[in-house]
Order: structure tokens, then C-alpha cells, then sequence
């Protein structure tokens, strides 16, 4: 087969759908490359690089779309180009046929196959292929090099013989390929990034690009991405109202907003409001990444640059991939390239339109005269859904009371087992112990379990005070030492005195010694 | 003087502000008035004494008290707060040997009182007479309870002798024991039981009751001596517990002997205190009582898994620009901060970090150093606020939502091995989890191993730097770098 790439024809295009490299994995398919001469030229590709690559370049424009039998293009066709198309041939191009349906029933009645590269489902298998991701992480990347361009500080702080530069604070609304991609390159520059999304589950993808979620405490958000194939759903006005009111409250303390807020099949929403715009800093830069689409800055104007009356500059440029014409074409490109492969299944040069496959059937949307768009929701989900949140076994208060119960009578069970063994060792004791002995044993029982109960509270970071003290009270031997002293007998006398001596030390030691560390104790 | 009314009132108020002393230390304020009741106690019961019935030698006693109370003040404020393990340590054999002595002076008086004809005894007053007026079985049950005084005032005595050695690095750290290990225990405990039957029971010692009783001090000390010699440094701390409660049980014997309540209560307060303490360290490593004292670790069912990877270093500009990034930070203090005193440079640290807006914590293992809440003392020392010292508990489930953790000087209680390795000797005993925070930043003096002898595999995790060096001198190279 015949694939071939016409010149663009839109005002500005850079891209081209075809690029030397993608033409020599091509022709490994067995297919023959054409190529408008001047088609590469604005991005950097000439015909002569096309020639050598083995490219058949043709003169014009009619010429191609005449002699090729698959025409690979950026931009959706213009009418005059539709018109050329015949039945067994088929245009791969971005199309938007949910908004251009009228396009999209004169483009099926020429009888061509057409498949929209903006409608390749998001499943695994066909990210591959996924140009709307390609350009959006160009986009990205560029709208941060434009509010660079357009923002008179660095990015990064800085701390200078000359004085502090403060780092840059980066703003980026919706966490799409687009806005994760702008958040790599405001932080790889050094800007402080924040980033915000409606999705939650998206929190971990924005921390992991090393900017900070911006969360919205709000009981209604908890909507899945899973259900419509990882794309934003549009949002309740309660909710709307809080995303706002967040907004105004950051408005003040960004420099730069990157905007990048699209839900499929709908206008931008606006998020960024003209009240914000007025307390953002004079020199401050929004670029508006939905401003084909209405723009999520109120006062944005599509494919323009203006600047507010309060000096902050809107930029609303709809052409960011085209601005890098080079890397887009060669992404582009190879999403082509993926999207031939696997409608040549045999790599012999024969295209098999294939329309049980889930990827082919979904991005095609005119097949052998009949529109075929909507396709049928794909067969296997876009991305797992959303793993429920694991929730802590909730007892019912019948299980719980049950529970206390049980433990309840448990302890009871130990206590008194253990009480009544007490009891018979205690009468055991004073069934042979004389009176007197009981008395004291008696006391020694009591101080026992006061002791237990006491120190059962002490904290354990005083348990080193705790030991302290014990040891100084442990002094108490003192007393004894000093009823005997008063014996007739010199050893005994000698030896009580001793024992007075460092008893005495151990309790004027250890009191001090505590008194030193609890005096150090001192909350912040 | 007073009578014997007045002086057990006077015994009554000083155990129950010594009951309050130990209640107040429930929280870091009340401790501050604690230590006062305690003071306040001890001051009564020994002026009731001075001025009670049975006192004697008024000069000797007051002479003695002044030049101890000259000595305990110079030791105390000598003491270097790192230093506390082997003072408590320390005063502790002072107890035990003063439970001895005051055993040995309680049967001298027995033999006296026995040899005088029953008219003088009459007459005795103070411990004498009490002695004398007691009926043959009175008489048993105090020779019961005046040989479990010296026996295990022996033992604390030794013990005591033992881990102040070991815990001042005067004695080798490591578990030793003489050839025959716990049989010699056992047998010397043994003959202690047959030596208290043939004493109590006067079989075949007629006239040689003190050579018993000397022989049994000598199998007591060497029980003590032999049994914490037995025991590892890592230990310690269960160790000085359990001879703080061993010091309490003398002194409830001595009470016992001497009749006296006061004794008696105090002692069992303190006895159940240490016993507590002691509990609670064990619990902490996850090993019973009986294991601990018997020493070194229990044997294990199967060779301990392998660690693969390899430790890497990081140097001072390294965790220093980590810090400066991090937002929430926790320091895990070990033992090896006390060795390189470094509470004063990790309290200067933490007070950058602090004025820097970070959020700083301490996390304490319940056996972190040598001592039951060591590292809490050494920190509070070191004027580091009490409220950001955690314990284990309390911190453990903030470790992955922490940037950095900077572990100083430990390494058991940071061991992975204990939840990951059914085989490791310290399986199961409860660890702090700092291997699940962002980054690890261990400082260490070297490659080695801990107390235990056992491979730390946090060390060769992926998210772990090894910052070695002596503690202070690290953390010191730190804060010149720190923004």
C-alpha cells in the first residue's frame, strides 16, 4: 500500500505526519512512502532527508492524495481535501467528530475509511498510538517554557552576592499528561509547583512529579477517574464553588498558572476567574493550555497573547505542540507509525481494517460509507477502577458489647483464680506464722499491691527518676542500722555504724540525683 | 522522748508520703513536688528514729549521717548524666551491703540475748528487747527472715558491684561464664537452702551458727557476682531493674528481722517498683524474664536469612542537604549517643531544625541505652522540650509519613530483622520502624555489630545512608551546614 503525508494546510501547521525515520519503519511493513514536497520542511525535515530515506517525494498536493491509498495527516482535513478521498482509501488524522458531525457525514459519504487519532481508546495496549498524550506532554512541557519566556524572574531561588531570589511558586490546574508533564519541568527549573485536580486518586501521581496536591476538603469529590477512562467528569456547582474559593485563596501568592482543565466532549471550564487575575502580582504569567476550547481563564483569547491591566500576562496560544514542530512530528509521527502496524497485521504490505479489534473499531469513525462513530465502550475498562478503600471491620454494637463481655468475664475468671491461690498461700502462711509475724506480713502484702498499683502510672520517660528515687527510699535500711547501733556489743556497734554511713550516702546520693534530672525536664 | 505511739505515727506519715513520692512521678510536673515528698518521708522516719525509743549514740549517728551526707552530695553533682546507669548501679550495692551487715548485728543480738539469764533479759530495752520477749517460734521465723536479708542483700550487693563494672566499661560488656554455667548457680542455691534448714532448724551447728551464716554470704555473693557476669550489656537495663527490686526485698527482710513496719512497707514498694520495671524491659524486647537472667539470647530454630546488598556511606554535605529539604524529621537516640556525649550537639541540632520550621521528633525504644528511660534523661539534659520525646507507641505509625530519620547510636531496636526474620535471635521483639520513612540517615562509629552480635539488614536497605563516625563529631558537622 501507498501511504502518504500532504503538506498541512492549516494556517501555522508546522507538524507533519511523516518523518524519515517513521518511513523507513514503514517500508519494513511493506508499504511504499510518499511525501508533498516542502510537507517536512517547517520541521526541520527537507525533501532531500525524505529521499533518502527512500521517500517518493511528489510535487503537489493532488498528486498525493491521488496516487497514496492511505493518507496520513495532523490536522483534521479541510473540505477541498476531503473531497478528494474515494472509496478504499483511508485518512488518519486527528478528526473531533463529536463537534464536527456534519464534517463527519460528508467525510463517510465519499465511501473512504477514516480513523481519528484523537479517538484511540485508552487502554494498555494503545498508548502506543495515544497522540492526544503525545502532544499533550509537549504542551505541557512548552507552557512552561513560554511562562518562562513571558515571566521576568527565575524559576528557581537563588541566593546571590547581589541579593535572595525567591524561588518561583508554579500553579497548575488539572493533572492530566498535560499539567503532570508541566509540573516535571516547572520543578526540574526550580520552581515551587502546586498542582490541583478534581480527581483525587491523582494526588500520588502529582507528589511523585515532586509538586504538592492541592487538596480540596470537600465529602462530594470523591468521583472515580476509572469510569470515564481516566478523563475528568464534569463537577456540581457546590463543588465548582469550593474549587473557586480555593483558587482566590492562592490567587495572591502564584506567579505563574498553567491551566490545562478539559473535560471530553464540553468547553473549558472556568476556573480561573477575573477577580483572580486582578490580585495575581503584576508579572505574573497564566498560560491558558484549553484556550481552544473557551479557555479556563476568563479573560483568555484564543491564539493571543494579552496582557491584563493589572500587568499579568494570558497566554492563550492554541499551537503549543506545533511550537516544537520537530519533537511533535516525530512523536506524531511514530503514533502513526503504531497505528499502521497494527492495521498490517501481516506485515506484507496489506492493510486489514480490522474492525472486531477494539482499538481499530474505536478510533475508526467512518468505515465503507456508514459513520461508525460512537464506537461500542471498549471490552476491557481503561484503567482499573479505583481500589476500594479498605475499611476497618466495624463491629455492630450487639458484637461489640458481646466482645466486652467475653473479655470481661475472662479477666474475671484470671482475677478471681488468681485471688483465691493468694488467699490459700496467705492462710497457709498464717496457719503455722504467729500473730505477731502476721501482723507485719500483713503490712508487707498491702505495700506490695500499692506498689503495683502505683507504679503501673509512672511515664515511661521518668522511669530512670523512678529508679532514682526507689533507690534513695531504699535508704530507709538507715533505720534499722540506727536501732542497733545503741548495742553493748563494739562488732555490733561498728558494723551498724557503717551501715548508717553508706545508707546515708545512697539516700542523700539518690535524692540529689533525681532532684538534678527532674529539674531538667522543661516543655517546649 | 517520745514513745512508741508517736514514733508509728511519725513511721505511718513517712510510708505514705513515700507512696506519694512514688505516685507523682506519673508526669514530668507532679515529679518536681514528688521528689520532695520522698525527702520529706525519709526526714521524718530518720528523726523519729533519732528521738524515739531504742535510740542510742545520738553523736555517732549524727557524725556518721554529716559525712555521708557530704559524700552523696559530692558524688551526685559530680555525676555526669551519662553516667547515671553506673550510679544507680553503684548505690545499689550500697543498700545490699547494709541489708548484710544490718543481718549480721540482728543474729549477734540473738546470740547475746540468748546467753543472758532471763531476769536481764527483763530489763533489755530497744531491738535487744524486743528480741527477748519473743517465743521460740518468733525466734525461727526471724532467723528465716534475717537469713534471706544477708542472702539477698549478698546477692544485690555483688550484682550491684558487677553491672556498675560493666556498665562504666571497667568490666568486659560481653556474657561470661564460668565452666558449669547455671549448674553453678543452682548448686550454690542449693546448699544456701540445706545451710537455712541446718540453721533455723540448729542441726549439728551448735556454737557454729556465724560460720554458717559467713558461709552462706559467700555463696550469696558469688551467686550475685557469677549471675550478672552471665548477663550481656544490652541487658543492663533489665538488670539494674531487677537489683533496684532485689535492694526493696532486702530492705523488707531487714523489717522483717527488725519488726519494723516501716521497713517493711518501703521496702516492698520499692521491691514491686523494680519488679515492675523489670516487666516492662522484658516486654520491650520481647523476652521473658527467666531468658534474660539466664543470659545471652535463646537459641534459635534455624540459621538467620542472608543479607544481600551493600551498605552506603553519605557524607556530612549529603544528610545535611537532606535535612534542609526535609519537612518532618525523627531522631531515633541510642546508646552510642551517650557514649560519644553527644545530647548537647543532637539538642543544638534539633533546635536548628526547629527554628527552620521543621517538624522535629524523638522517638524512644522502651530499652534504648543502658538504663529504663536513659535516653529520655540524657535529652532532657541536653534541654532537648519533653513534649517532642516520643515513645515507641506513639511514633511508631508516623514513620511513613516522615522525610528523614536520623538514627544516633542504636541498632537493635531499629532492626528490621525482628519483624521480617522468624530466625533472627531478637524475632518479635517490638522495633521501631524507621525503615519506612523516605530516608534513613544512620549514624555509626563502624561497620560492627550491635550489643546482641547480630546483622542489622536496615543498614542495606535501598533508602538507607550510612553516616559514620563518632556521633557528636557527625552530628557537629552537621549544623554548620544546615541552611
Amino acid at each position: 500500500m501507498k501511504i502518504g503525508a500532504p503538506r498541512e494546510v492549516a494556517q501555522g501547521e508546522a507538524r507533519v505526519a511523516l518523518t524519515p525515520d517513521s518511513a523507513l519503519q514503514l517500508q519494513k511493513l511493506g508499504h511504499i512512502c510518499l511525501v508533498e514536497s516542502g510537507a517536512g520542511k517547517v520541521a526541520g525535515f527537507d525533501d532531500d532527508s525524505y529521499r533518502a530515506a527512500g521517500v517518493t517525494v511528489v510535487p503537489t498536493a493532488a498528486e498525493l492524495w491521488a496516487g497514496a491509498d492511505v493518507i496520513v495527516k495532523v490536522r483534521p482535513p479541510e473540505a477541498e481535501e476531503a473531497a478528494q478521498l474515494k472509496p478504499g482509501k483511508t485518512l488518519i488524522s486527528f478528526f473531533y467528530p463529536g463537534q464536527r458531525s456534519e464534517e463527519l457525514a460528508a467525510i463517510s459519504a465519499t465511501g473512504a475509511n477514516v480513523i481519528a487519532m484523537d479517538m484511540v481508546p485508552r487502554i494498555s495496549r494503545a498508548q502506543k498510538m495515544d497522540a492526544l498524550s503525545s502532544m499533550a506532554n509537549i504542551a505541557g512541557y512548552r507552557a512552561v517554557i513560554e511562562a518562562g519566556a513571558n515571566f521576568g524572574r527565575f524559576f528557581t531561588g537563588q541566593v546571590t552576592a547581589a541579593g535572595k531570589v525567591p524561588p518561583a511558586r508554579v500553579l497548575v490546574i488539572g493533572a492530566g499528561v498535560a499539567g503532570l508533564a508541566a509540573i516535571g519541568a516547572a520543578t526540574s527549573l526550580g520552581a515551587i509547583t502546586l498542582a490541583f485536580d478534581v480527581r483525587p486518586e491523582v494526588a500520588e501521581q502529582i507528589e511523585s512529579m515532586g509538586a504538592q496536591f492541592v487538596y480540596l476538603d470537600f465529602s462530594e469529590e470523591q468521583q472515580d477517574g476509572a469510569a470515564t477512562g481516566g478523563y475528568a467528569a464534569p463537577s456540581s456547582p457546590e463543588f465548582r464553588e469550593a474549587q473557586l474559593k480555593k483558587f482566590r485563596e492562592l490567587a495572591p501568592n502564584v506567579d505563574i498558572v498553567i491551566s490545562t482543565a478539559l473535560i471530553p466532549g464540553r468547553d473549558a471550564p472556568v476556573l480561573w476567574t477575573k477577580d483572580m487575575v486582578e490580585v495575581m502580582r503584576p508579572g505574573s504569567v497564566i498560560v491558558d493550555l484549553a484556550a481552544e476550547r473557551g479557555g479556563n481563564c476568563e479573560l483568555t483569547v484564543a491564539d493571543q497573547k494579552i496582557v491584563s491591566p493589572g500587568g499579568v500576562t494570558i497566554i492563550g496560544y492554541t499551537d503549543f505542540p506545533s511550537r516544537m514542530a520537530a519533537q511533535s512530528s516525530s512523536l506524531y509521527a511514530s503514533n502513526i507509525r503504531h497505528m499502521l502496524f497494527d492495521l498490517t497485521p501481516g506485515k506484507d504490505g496489506v492493510i486489514v481494517h480490522n474492525m472486531e479489534d477494539d482499538v481499530i473499531r474505536g478510533a475508526t469513525i467512518a468505515f465503507e460509507g456508514q459513520v461508525s462513530f460512537p464506537p461500542p465502550p471498549p471490552k476491557i475498562k481503561a484503567i482499573a477502577a479505583q481500589k476500594p478503600k479498605p475499611k476497618a471491620e466495624e463491629l455492630t454494637p450487639e458484637q461489640k458489647r458481646a466482645k466486652d463481655v467475653a473479655a470481661f468475664k475472662a479477666q474475671t475468671r484470671s482475677q478471681v483464680t488468681n485471688l483465691i491461690v493468694a488467699a490459700v498461700v496467705l492462710i497457709a502462711v498464717g496457719a503455722v506464722a504467729p500473730a505477731s509475724f502476721m501482723a507485719h506480713f500483713t503490712v508487707f502484702v498491702l505495700a506490695c499491691f500499692i506498689g503495683f498499683q502505683v507504679i503501673w502510672n509512672v511515664s515511661h520517660s521518668l522511669h530512670t527518676p523512678l529508679m532514682a528515687v526507689t533507690n534513695a527510699i531504699s535508704g530507709i535500711v538507715v533505720v534499722g542500722a540506727m536501732l542497733q547501733v545503741g548495742s553493748s556489743s563494739t562488732i555490733v556497734l561498728v558494723l551498724a555504724t557503717i551501715s548508717i554511713l553508706i545508707a546515708s550516702i545512697n539516700i542523700v546520693g539518690g535524692f540529689l540525683v533525681t532532684r538534678r534530672m527532674l529539674a531538667m525536664f522543661q516543655r517546649s | 522522748m517520745f514513745d512508741t505511739g508517736v514514733v508509728s505515727a511519725a513511721y505511718l506519715s513517712a510510708a505514705v508520703l513515700f507512696i506519694l513520692s512514688l505516685g507523682g512521678l506519673s508526669n514530668q510536673e507532679s515529679a518536681k513536688r514528688a521528689v520532695w515528698y520522698g525527702i520529706a518521708g525519709m526526714a521524718l522516719a530518720v528523726l523519729a528514729t533519732l528521738v524515739g525509743p531504742g535510740a542510742a549514740n545520738l553523736p555517732i549517728v549524727a557524725g556518721t549521717f554529716a559525712v555521708a551526707a557530704v559524700i552523696g552530695w559530692i558524688v551526685a553533682m559530680r555525676v555526669q548524666m551519662t553516667e547515671m546507669p553506673q550510679l544507680v548501679a553503684a548505690l545499689h550495692s550500697f543498700v545490699g551491703l547494709a541489708a548484710v551487715l544490718i543481718g549480721f548485728n540482728a543474729h549477734f543480738e540473738l546470740e547475746t540475748v540468748n546467753a543472758l539469764d532471763p531476769a536481764a533479759r527483763d530489763a533489755l530495752t530497744g531491738f535487744a528487747g524486743l528480741l527477748a520477749h519473743k517465743t521460740p517460734v518468733e525466734i525461727n521465723i526471724l532467723k528465716v527472715e534475717e537469713f534471706l536479708g544477708i542472702f539477698i542483700g549478698a546477692v544485690t550487693f555483688t550484682g550491684s558491684i558487677v553491672a556498675f563494672g560493666k556498665l562504666a566499661g571497667k568490666l568486659d560488656g560481653k556474657a561470661k561464664k564460668l565452666p558449669g554455667g547455671h549448674v553453678l548457680n543452682a548448686s550454690a542455691l542449693l546448699a544456701t537452702l540445706v545451710l537455712l534448714v541446718m540453721y533455723v532448724g540448729n542441726i549439728g551447728v551448735e556454737g557454729r551458727e556465724l560460720t554458717v551464716l559467713l558461709a552462706m554470704s559467700a555463696l550469696a555473693l558469688f551467686i550475685g557476682f557469677h549471675l550478672v557476669m552471665g548477663i550481656g550489656g544490652a541487658d543492663m537495663p533489665v538488670v539494674v531493674s531487677m537489683l533496684n527490686s532485689y535492694s526493696g526485698w532486702a530492705a523488707a527482710a531487714i523489717g522483717f528481722t527488725l519488726g519494723n513496719d516501716l521497713l517493711i512497707v518501703t521496702g516492698a514498694l520499692v521491691g514491686s517498683s523494680g519488679a515492675i520495671l523489670s516487666y516492662i524491659m522484658c516486654k520491650a524486647m520481647n523476652r521473658s524474664f527467666v531468658s534474660v537472667i539466664l543470659g545471652g539470647f535463646g537459641g534459635t530454630t534455624g540459621p538467620a536469612a542472608e543479607i544481600e546488598g551493600e551498605q552506603v556511606a553519605i557524607d556530612a554535605d549529603g544528610v545535611a542537604s537532606a535535612l534542609n529539604e526535609a519537612d518532618s524529621i525523627i531522631i531515633v537516640p541510642g546508646y552510642g549517643m551517650a557514649v560519644a556525649q553527644a545530647q548537647q550537639t543532637v539538642s543544638e541540632l534539633t533546635r536548628k531544625l526547629r527554628a527552620a520550621g521543621k517538624k522535629v521528633r524523638f522517638a524512644i525504644h522502651p530499652v534504648a541505652g543502658r538504663l529504663p528511660g536513659h535516653m529520655n534523661v540524657l535529652l532532657a539534659e541536653a534541654r532537648v522540650p519533653y513534649d517532642i520525646v516520643l515513645e515507641m507507641d506513639e511514633i511508631n505509625d508516623d514513620f511513613p509519613s516522615t522525610d528523614v530519620v536520623i538514627v544516633i547510636g542504636s541498632n537493635d531496636i531499629v532492626n528490621p530483622a525482628a519483624q521480617d526474620d522468624p530466625n533472627s535471635p531478637i524475632a518479635g521483639m517490638p522495633v521501631l520502624e524507621v525503615w519506612k520513612a523516605k530516608q534513613v540517615f544512620v549514624s555509626k562509629r563502624g561497620q560492627g555489630t550491635g550489643y546482641s552480635g547480630i546483622e542489622n539488614p536496615l543498614f542495606y536497605k535501598d533508602n538507607t545512608r550510612m553516616f559514620y563516625g563518632d556521633a557528636k563529631v557527625a552530628v557537629d558537622s552537621l549544623l554548620g551546614k544546615l541552611a
